[in-house]
């Protein structure tokens, strides 16, 4: 009896190796520490220390996404790669909407 | 020719499964974003109380953070040495994974007992309410993924590697990725900028 072992297809995107996971990681690795480093340091002001830590996160996200998830755009990656984007979409509607509406609705309470 | 066709079938559906369980993942992702809302709404609202920055300990943040980002890399060495089929080193990195995954669960629940000890709970502030809620619920999920894992080495050790199995790593492993890429944020959003 010979199981038919899903090597080539265990993710719908693709095999993992262990090159994707090493260079995940060492980068992952660097993001973090580049921002924790820059809240301990505190070298930028507020405004520049917020645009570098969502754009850091924003990055350790895709550089995840690619390595840990295999996220590709090879004909049976795109089968995941599109819900994913309608996820990214939703989120951005969400917290976007919210944010905006909550902001307003205080902005016209205290005035 | 058959049995040609019968695993194309089999690779079909098994695909289908995991593809099922992605969505699931995207859902959760939408559930997140929810509660990171309520906290971004809520941050400043602590009721004459202490603000989340007077709070937290970037320091052990770091390291719960650290924990988590080695335990979703030997997760990842795991599964591929369930690609080789080799059942012991499997078990071995799975057991590394839950230890990992242990230690940044402990890490947080001391953060939260201690918190609530100073008499900073849920019930202080709106601000409070929303960092529980959403740091909580990632806790929760790994929880559930560590619970999820110790079956999964309880049964590796009786069944050893089988589709069925190798299926079942793969949607943790799924579950243990998302985990990680979730705390990229609650660090970014909840610590980080919380701290400036």
């Amino acid at each position: 009896m010979s199981y038919h072992l899903p090597t080539d297809s265990t993710q719908n995107s693709g095999k993992k190796t262990l090159h994707h996971y090493v260079i995940g990681f060492g980068v992952a690795v660097l993001l973090t520490i580049s921002a924790f480093s820059l809240i301990e340091m505190r070298l930028l002001n507020d405004t520049a220390l917020y645009i570098s830590l969502t754009l850091l996160a924003l990055t350790q996200f895709i550089v995840q996404s690619v390595c840990f998830l295999r996220l590709n755009t090879s004909p049976q990656g795109r089968w995941n790669l599109l819900p994913y984007l309608f996820m990214i979409l939703i989120v951005i509607i969400l917290m976007g909407g919210s944010l905006w509406i909550m902001y307003n609705l205080n902005y016209n309470m205290v005035n | 020719m058959a049995h040609t066709l019968t695993n194309i079938a089999h690779h079909d559906s098994e695909s289908n499964d995991i593809f099922g369980f992605w969505l699931y993942i995207l859902s959760d992702c939408i559930l997140f974003a929810t509660l990171f809302s309520t906290f971004a709404v809520l941050h400043n609202s602590v009721f004459g109380g202490p603000s989340i920055k007077d709070l937290t300990n970037i320091h052990s943040i770091f390291i719960e953070t650290m924990v988590l980002l080695i335990s979703s890399f030997t997760y990842g060495l795991a599964i591929l040495n369930l690609y080789k089929n080799e059942s012991k080193k499997v078990m071995t990195w799975l057991s590394i994974t839950f230890l990992f995954g242990l230690t940044f669960v402990f890490l947080e629940l001391s953060e939260f007992i201690h918190l609530t000890l100073d008499g900073n709970n849920w019930q202080t502030s709106a601000a409070l309410s929303a960092f529980f809620t959403l740091v909580g619920t990632h806790g929760l999920h790994v929880i559930i993924g560590l619970i999820w894992m110790l079956v999964m080495l309880l049964q590796l050790s009786v069944f050893g590697i089988t589709p069925v199995m190798s299926k079942r790593l793969t949607y943790l492993g799924l579950f243990w990725t998302f985990l990680d890429i979730i705390w990229i944020f609650v660090f970014t959003v909840v610590y980080l900028m919380g701290a400036i």
